[in-house]
C-alpha cells in the first residue's frame, strides 16, 4: 500500500512539475520549426512568474495573472523577434541576452515582493466522479490546475496544426528552407516573429504557473534553470508536440524525485539530477544515431535573407 | 543597395575596425541611456546618479581598485571565451568551469598535505586542471554524441552550483563554522597577496593579463590557433584541410575552461578564502564573461579591456547599492540591455551610410 | 528580329505577356543587369542565352520579385506592374523553375505544392493537392507520385514537380533557369516535348541556358546577354551556332582547346572494386573501379548526384570507403586521413568552393597554405613562419595572376574567378601527383574557364593524373583522355575521349547502355 501511494503521489506530483516545461516546450518548439532558437525561455518564464504573481496578488485574479504573464512573454519573444529576424542579430547571443535581462528585471521588480505566499492561487480542479477512482483517480484527477489539462489538449492541438494544416506546413518550410517559402509567396520574416512571439506566450504561462498554482508564492530564481531544461526537451522531444508531453513529464518527475528521494541523498545532489538528465539525455539520443531522432529543422538558427547564395 | 530617406545604404562585407570599434561604443552609450528609467523607477534623476557613481568610482584609489577586483575573473573567463567562440563552440559554461576550479583550489588549500610553499602554485595548477575537465566533457559530448554545446555547458553550470552548495552543506562544511554554509578559512599559505589598500589579488589580475597575450599569440602565430580560426570560420575548409576537429576543440576547451578555473581559484584565494555558495564565489562572471568575449569581438586582448569595463559596471552596482540604496540586480539588467544593443547594432557594421545625391538616382531611372 | 512562323503560331499577332523595359541591377562590385530589354509572347519559347555571370537568373529573380531592381520598368500583359514578391509575380501568372531548386526536401511532393497554394484547405492541403498535381501530371506528360518525400526523387523527378508548382499556380509564363543542367540528354528530349505541349496550350517560356545546340533546338527567340548587358536578339531559325556564341562572348570562338596528345606514364592512382555510402546512409559506390595515368585526364560524366561526389570524397579521404582498395602511387591510401592523402600527393579542387574550399574570413595568404599549414617552410615546431608564408603567397598570386588588392584580403572579398586561381594555386603548387577537381569551371567567366582549363592541361603535361569531374558534358569531351560514365553508383563504362559520341555518352548517363564489361 505504501509503494502504491508513493507512486500514485510521484505520478501526480510530476504532472503537476511537467506543467511548466510542457508548456515552455510546445512554445520552443514551434520558434524552433520556424528556424528561430530562442535561449530566452528562461527569462521569458522568470518574467511570466513575476507578472502572474504580482498581478494576481494585486486583483485578485489568478487568470488575470496569467494573462498578464503570457503577454510579457510574448512581449520579450517580440524583442528577440525583432533581433533576430529583422536585424540578424546571432540567435544564441539574443536569447541570452534576453535571458539575463529577464532574470536581472524579475530580480529588480521582485524585490518588494519577496518570499510572500499568494492569497488566491490558481484552484485546482475537482472531478467529482473521476478523482474517486482507485489508483488513477488521484494519480490523474485530484490537485491538478487546469493548465494540466490545458497543456496535453494544446499538444495534440499544436500537433495537428503542425503537421495536417496550411499553416503547418508553412511553418515548418519557413524552418526547413526559407528559400523555397520566400519564393512560393509566404512571408517568412512574418512567419517567424508569429513563430517566436507565440512560444513567448506560452513560455511566459509556464512560468506564471509556478508562481500562481505550483508554489504559490514569488522567490527570485524560481525558474531554477528550467528555461534551460525546455531548450533540451525541445531537442529530446523531436520538435514534435506530442512527444513533448511525456518528455516533459518524465522530467517532472525528476524534479519531484528530487525532492522525494532526500531521505536516501543530500538535497543537493538530488537537485543536480534533472541537469544531469538533461546531458544523459541527450548523449543517449545521440547513441541512436540522429536518423532515428529525428532532425533539426534545416535552417535552424541562420537569419533568412532574400537574394543571399 | 537600399534607399531610406535620404539616405543610401550599401551593403558591405568586412568594416574597418574604427566602424566596429564606434558602433561597439554606440551600443553601450544607448545602452547607458536604455537603463535611465531604472533610476527614475528609484526616483534618482539618472544624470545625477552616473554623475555620483563616475566621482564615487574614480575619486580614489581604493574605489577605482575596485574596478580592477571585479575586472579580474572576468578577464580570465573572457579570454577564454573568446577562444571558444573563435573555434564556434558555444561555451556557456565559464560559471560551472570557474567553480569547478574554485572547488579544485578549495581542495588543495585545505585537504591536500604539500609543503607550504608549493601551496598556492598548486592550487592555480590543480584550479586550471578542473576547469580544463569541466570544459572538456561537452566537448567531448559535442564531438563524440552531437549533444548541442549550448546546452550542456549551462547543465553543466547547474550540475556545479549543486555540487558546490553540497560540498559547502555537507562533506567540507568547516566545523569552526557553525550555522554558515561555509569551508573553515584557508591557511595563510593559499591566500593571495592584495595591492597594498585594495582587495586586488594582484597575480590573479597580472595572470589574466599575460594569458591574454600569450593567447592572442596563440591564435595568430601558432599552428594551433591558425587551425581554431579555419575551424572556427568554416569547419567543411577544416575537415578538407585535414585537421582533426576533435583534437583542436579539446585543445580549445583545455584553455578555455582552464582560464575560467584560474578566476575560480582567483576568487577562492583571493577573496573568500574559503568555498561558499556559488552565487557567492561568481556573482555570475562566467555569464558576464559572455558578455565581454562578444564585446571584444573575439580578440583576447580586447577583452582585458572590455573586462574593465564590466568590473566598471560591477563596482557602480556594488557602489549603488551601499551609497544609493538601489539593488545590485541593476547589473543584470543592465548586462542583458547591454547585450542587447550591442548585437542589435551589429547590423550597422555592415551598412555604409551615404546621403543620397538626387541626380544620382534620377539619371539611372530616366536615361535610356 | 520577328519570330519565326513556323515553331508556333505567329507570336506578334499576340500581345506580349511579359516586358522587362531597362532593368538595372548593380550588386557590390557589379553591375548584373544594365538597362535590359527583355519580353515573351504567348505561345513562344524565348531563350536567354549567356555566359556563367551575364545576369541571367538577376533579371528573372526580378520578374519573379525576389530582387527589386534599382531602375527600369516590368509590364504583364500591356500594364505596368510593380512586382515586390514572389507573391505578386504568382499572381501576375509568372511562374519560375530556379536554377538551384526550391524544395523542401524533408517534405513530401504534395507538402511542396500545396506550400502557399491559394485555394487549398486549411486541413489537410497536402491531399486536397494531390488530385490536382495527378491531373496535371497526366496533362503535360510530368509523371511524379505525390506521396513521396523529395529527398527520394531523382533530380530530373524534382524539376518535375518543381513545373508542377507554377502550373498548378496558373503560371502563364515560365521561367526555366537552366533546366537542362541537371538532365541526361535524352530527359531533356522529354522536358522539350512537354514545353512544346505548354507552348501549344499559349504559355510563354522563358528558357535560360548557355548551352546553343539545345536552345536553337528549342527556343523560337534568342535573347543574348553578356555582362550584364542585351547583345541582340533573334529568330531562332535565322541565326547559326557561331553568331550565337560571337554574341555571346564577344569574339570569334574557337570550340576546341588544343591539347598535346596524351602520353601516360606508370600508374598514378588505382581503384578497386570501392563501396561507400552516401550521407542518408544508401549505398552510392557500387563497386567503382578504374586506374589513372601519370601524363592523363580521366573525365568522370554523370548527372549529379549518381556518386560523383562520394567518390571524390573517398578518393581525399573525407568519406570512409565501406568495401574496396585505392592505391596512390603504389600504395595502399585506402580511408587514410584526407592530411595523409594530401601530404602523399593528392590534390583537391573541391566542388563547393567557397563552403569547402575556402576559408573566408581568413586572408589570402593564409588561405594559400590551408593543408600545407602544418609543414615546414610554413610552420617550424609549433609555430607559424610569416616570412615563408608571405613569400610564397608572393610568389602564388604573381603565378596564378589572383586579382587581389593585398595579400591581407580576406578571400570572401574575393571574385569567384579568383577564388578558384587561389584554389588551384594551392592545390596545384608542390607538384600534385594526383590532381582530383570537381566541377572547376562550374559558375566562372570565359577568361577564367580558359584559363582554369589550360592549368588542368599543364598539370597532365608535366605528368600529374587528373581525375576531373563535371557535369558539362562539353568540357569532359574537350579536356579528358578518357571518359568514365558514372550512372547510380556504377561505371557504365570507360571510352576513350576521340571515340565517344554525346549520345552514346546521354545513354550510358541514362543507365541504358554499358560498355566493356562490369568493373
Ligand atoms: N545576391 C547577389 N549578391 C551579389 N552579387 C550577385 C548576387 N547575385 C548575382 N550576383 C552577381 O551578379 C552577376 C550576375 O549573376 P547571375 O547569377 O545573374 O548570372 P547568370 O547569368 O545567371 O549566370 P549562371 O550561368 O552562372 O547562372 C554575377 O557577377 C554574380 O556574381
Ligand atoms: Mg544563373
Amino acid at each position: 500500500m505504501d509503494v502504491a501511494n508513493w507512486l500514485i503521489s510521484t505520478v501526480s506530483r510530476a504532472l503537476a512539475f511537467g506543467v511548466p516545461l510542457l508548456w515552455g516546450t510546445l512554445g520552443e518548439i514551434y520558434a524552433e520549426r520556424a528556424g528561430v532558437v530562442n535561449l530566452g525561455v528562461e527569462g521569458m518564464m522568470i518574467l511570466g512568474a513575476f507578472l502572474a504573481f504580482s498581478v494576481t496578488q494585486s486583483t485578485g485574479h489568478p487568470g488575470f495573472g496569467l494573462l498578464c504573464a503570457a503577454l510579457v512573454g510574448g512581449i520579450a519573444a517580440l524583442f528577440h523577434a525583432f533581433l533576430t529576424v529583422t536585424l540578424r542579430a546571432n540567435q544564441y547571443v539574443s536569447g541570452l541576452a534576453l535571458s539575463m535581462f529577464g532574470l536581472g528585471l524579475a530580480g529588480l521588480l521582485g524585490r518588494g515582493w519577496e518570499g510572500k505566499p499568494l492569497g488566491n492561487p490558481l484552484p485546482s480542479l475537482s472531478f467529482p466522479g473521476l478523482s474517486q477512482v482507485p489508483v488513477l483517480g488521484p494519480m490523474l484527477f485530484q490537485d491538478q490546475t487546469i493548465l494540466t489539462y490545458l497543456g496535453i489538449v494544446l499538444a495534440v492541438l499544436l500537433w495537428l496544426l503542425l503537421f495536417r494544416t496550411r499553416w503547418g506546413v508553412a511553418i515548418r518550410s519557413v524552418g526547413e528552407n526559407p528559400a523555397t517559402a520566400d519564393a512560393l509567396g509566404i512571408n517568412v520574416a512574418l512567419v517567424r516573429y508569429l513563430c517566436v512571439i507565440f512560444g513567448g506566450l506560452l513560455a511566459g504561462i509556464g512560468g506564471g504557473y509556478l508562481s500562481v498554482a505550483y508554489r504559490p508564492s514569488w522567490t527570485e530564481g524560481m525558474t531554477a534553470g528550467m528555461g534551460w531544461i525546455v531548450i533540451a526537451l525541445t531537442i529530446f522531444a523531436a520538435w514534435d508536440p506530442l512527444q513533448a508531453i511525456w518528455g516533459a513529464f518524465f522530467f517532472g518527475a525528476l524534479y519531484h524525485l528530487s525532492y522525494r528521494l532526500q531521505a536516501f541523498l543530500a538535497p543537493e545532489l538530488l537537485k543536480l539530477m534533472p541537469y544531469l538528465f538533461a546531458i544523459v539525455v541527450l548523449a543517449i539520443s545521440g547513441l541512436g544515431g540522429r536518423r532515428r531522432r529525428g532532425r533539426a529543422p534545416g535552417a535552424l538558427g541562420l537569419p533568412y535573407v532574400r537574394g543571399e547564395r | 543597395m537600399r534607399r531610406l530617406g535620404p539616405f543610401l545604404l550599401e551593403p558591405r562585407l568586412s568594416p574597418p575596425r574604427s566602424v566596429v570599434f564606434g558602433v561597439s561604443i554606440l551600443a553601450v552609450v544607448v545602452a547607458l541611456l536604455a537603463a535611465a528609467p531604472v533610476f527614475l523607477g528609484y526616483g534618482l534623476s539618472p544624470w545625477q546618479a552616473y554623475a555620483k557613481i563616475g566621482r564615487g568610482i574614480f575619486g580614489s584609489w581604493p574605489s577605482f581598485s575596485e574596478v580592477l577586483r571585479r575586472a579580474t575573473p572576468l578577464i580570465l573567463c573572457g579570454v577564454g571565451l573568446t577562444l571558444a567562440f573563435r573555434a564556434q563552440f558555444w561555451n556557456i559554461g565559464a560559471e560551472g568551469q570557474l567553480l569547478a576550479g574554485a572547488v579544485a583550489a578549495t581542495g588543495v588549500a585545505l585537504f591536500l598535505p604539500v609543503p607550504e610553499g608549493l601551496r598556492l602554485p598548486l592550487m592555480f595548477l590543480f584550479g586550471f586542471l578542473a576547469g580544463a575537465i569541466w570544459g572538456l566533457i561537452p566537448a567531448f559530448l559535442r564531438v563524440k554524441l552531437g549533444v548541442n554545446d549550448v546546452i550542456s555547458t549551462l547543465m553543466m553550470n547547474y550540475v556545479m552550483g549543486y555540487i558546490v552548495e553540497w560540498l559547502v552543506h555537507g562533506p567540507w562544511k568547516g566545523p569552526t563554522m557553525r550555522g554558515f554554509a561555509y569551508t573553515d578559512a584557508f591557511p595563510l599559505s593559499a591566500r593571495l597577496s592584495y595591492l597594498p589598500g585594495t582587495r586586488v589579488h594582484w597575480l590573479t589580475l597580472f595572470l589574466g593579463v599575460v594569458l591574454a597575450a600569450a593567447v592572442a599569440f596563440l591564435l595568430a602565430r601558432t599552428r594551433l590557433g591558425y587551425e581554431i580560426r579555419v575551424v572556427g570560420q568554416n569547419p567543411d575548409a577544416g575537415r578538407y584541410a585535414g585537421i582533426n576537429f576533435a583534437v583542436v576543440l579539446s585543445l580549445v576547451m583545455i584553455i578555455s575552461g582552464g582560464l575560467a578555473g584560474l578566476a575560480g581559484v582567483g576568487e577562492v584565494a583571493g577573496i573568500h578564502w574559503r568555498l561558499r555558495s556559488p552565487a557567492q564565489v561568481s556573482m555570475n562572471y562566467g555569464y558576464t564573461a559572455i558578455i565581454v568575449a562578444w564585446l571584444a569581438r573575439g580578440s583576447p586582448v580586447a577583452s582585458i579591456f572590455t573586462a574593465l569595463l564590466f568590473g566598471l559596471i560591477f563596482a557602480a552596482g556594488d557602489y549603488m547599492k551601499t551609497t544609493l540604496g538601489l539593488p545590485f540586480q541593476i547589473t543584470g539588467v543592465f548586462n542583458g540591455l547591454m547585450l542587447f544593443f550591442l548585437i542589435g547594432f551589429d547590423i550597422l557594421m555592415f551598412w555604409r551610410v551615404r546621403i543620397a545625391q538626387r541626380e544620382k538616382v534620377w539619371t539611372s531611372q530616366i536615361g535610356s | 528580329m520577328v519570330g519565326s512562323a513556323q515553331k508556333g503560331p505567329a507570336p506578334t499577332a499576340r500581345p506580349t505577356l511579359v516586358s522587362l523595359r531597362h532593368i538595372t541591377k548593380r550588386f557590390p562590385g557589379v553591375l548584373a543587369n544594365d538597362q535590359v530589354d527583355f519580353e515573351v509572347r504567348p505561345g513562344e519559347v524565348h531563350a536567354l542565352l549567356g555566359e556563367n555571370g551575364a545576369g541571367k537568373t538577376t533579371l528573372m529573380n526580378i520578374l519573379y520579385g525576389l530582387y527589386r531592381p534599382d531602375a527600369g520598368e516590368i509590364w504583364v500583359k500591356g500594364k505596368k506592374v510593380e512586382i515586390r514578391s514572389p507573391r505578386d509575380a504568382i499572381t501576375l501568372g509568372v511562374g519560375m523553375v530556379h536554377q538551384h531548386f526550391k524544395l523542401v526536401l524533408p517534405h513530401t511532393v504534395a507538402e511542396n505544392v500545396a506550400l502557399g497554394l491559394k485555394g487549398t484547405p486549411f486541413f489537410a492541403p497536402a491531399r486536397a493537392v494531390a488530385q490536382r498535381i495527378r491531373e496535371l501530371s497526366e496533362r503535360y506528360g510530368l509523371p511524379v507520385d505525390p506521396e513521396r518525400r523529395v529527398w527520394e526523387l531523382s533530380a530530373g523527378e524534382q524539376q518535375r514537380v518543381e513545373i508542377l508548382k507554377a502550373l498548378i499556380r496558373g503560371a502563364e509564363v515560365l521561367i526555366l533557369d537552366e533546366p537542362t543542367s541537371v538532365l541526361t540528354p535524352q530527359e531533356a528530349q522529354e522536358l522539350f516535348k512537354v514545353l512544346l505541349r505548354m507552348k501549344e496550350e499559349g504559355h510563354g517560356i522563358i528558357f535560360i541556358s548557355h548551352k546553343l545546340d539545345e536552345v536553337l533546338s528549342v527556343a523560337d527567340r534568342i535573347t543574348v546577354m553578356r555582362r550584364g548587358k542585351v547583345v541582340g536578339t533573334v529568330s531562332a531559325r535565322e541565326t547559326s551556332k557561331e553568331e550565337l556564341a560571337r554574341m555571346m562572348v564577344g569574339r570569334e570562338v574557337v570550340f576546341r582547346l588544343t591539347k598535346a596528345a596524351c602520353k601516360p606514364g606508370e600508374e598514378a592512382l588505382l581503384v578497386q572494386d570501392l563501396y561507400a555510402r552516401n550521407d542518408r546512409g544508401l549505398l552510392a559506390l557500387k563497386g567503382v573501379s578504374f586506374g589513372i595515368c601519370r601524363g592523363e585526364i580521366l573525365g568522370i560524366a554523370g548527372i549529379a548526384g549518381n556518386g560523383q561526389r562520394e567518390l571524390v570524397e573517398v578518393l581525399t579521404g573525407l568519406r570512409r570507403a565501406e568495401r574496396g582498395k585505392v592505391l596512390l602511387l603504389g600504395r595502399d591510401v585506402t580511408n587514410r586521413s584526407p592530411r595523409f592523402l594530401s601530404d602523399l600527393g593528392c590534390a583537391h579542387v573541391p566542388e563547393e568552393r567557397i563552403r569547402m574550399g575556402i576559408v573566408p574570413g581568413l586572408s589570402v595568404e593564409e588561405n594559400l597554405i590551408l593543408k600545407k599549414h602544418h609543414r615546414p617552410p610554413f610552420c617550424r615546431w609549433l609555430f607559424l613562419e610569416p616570412r615563408a608564408i608571405r613569400a610564397f603567397a608572393q610568389r602564388a598570386v604573381e603565378e596564378y595572376a589572383i586579382m587581389t588588392p593585398s595579400l591581407r584580403t580576406p578571400a570572401k572579398l574575393l571574385s569567384g574567378g579568383n577564388i578558384q586561381r587561389l584554389i588551384l594555386a594551392r592545390e596545384l603548387s608542390g607538384r600534385p601527383a594526383v590532381v582530383v577537381a570537381a566541377h572547376p569551371t562550374y559558375g566562372l567567366d570565359v577568361g577564367a574557364t580558359e584559363q582554369i582549363r589550360q592549368l588542368l592541361l599543364r598539370q597532365r603535361e608535366e605528368g600529374a593524373a587528373v581525375l576531373l569531374v563535371s557535369e558539362d558534358l562539353e568540357e569532359i569531351m574537350e579536356l579528358s583522355d578518357r571518359i568514365a560514365v558514372m550512372f547510380r553508383g556504377e561505371i557504365m563504362g570507360i571510352v576513350p575521349a576521340g571515340e565517344a559520341t554525346l549520345e552514346e555518352l546521354g545513354l550510358m548517363m541514362a543507365g541504358e547502355k554499358r560498355v566493356g564489361a562490369k568493373g
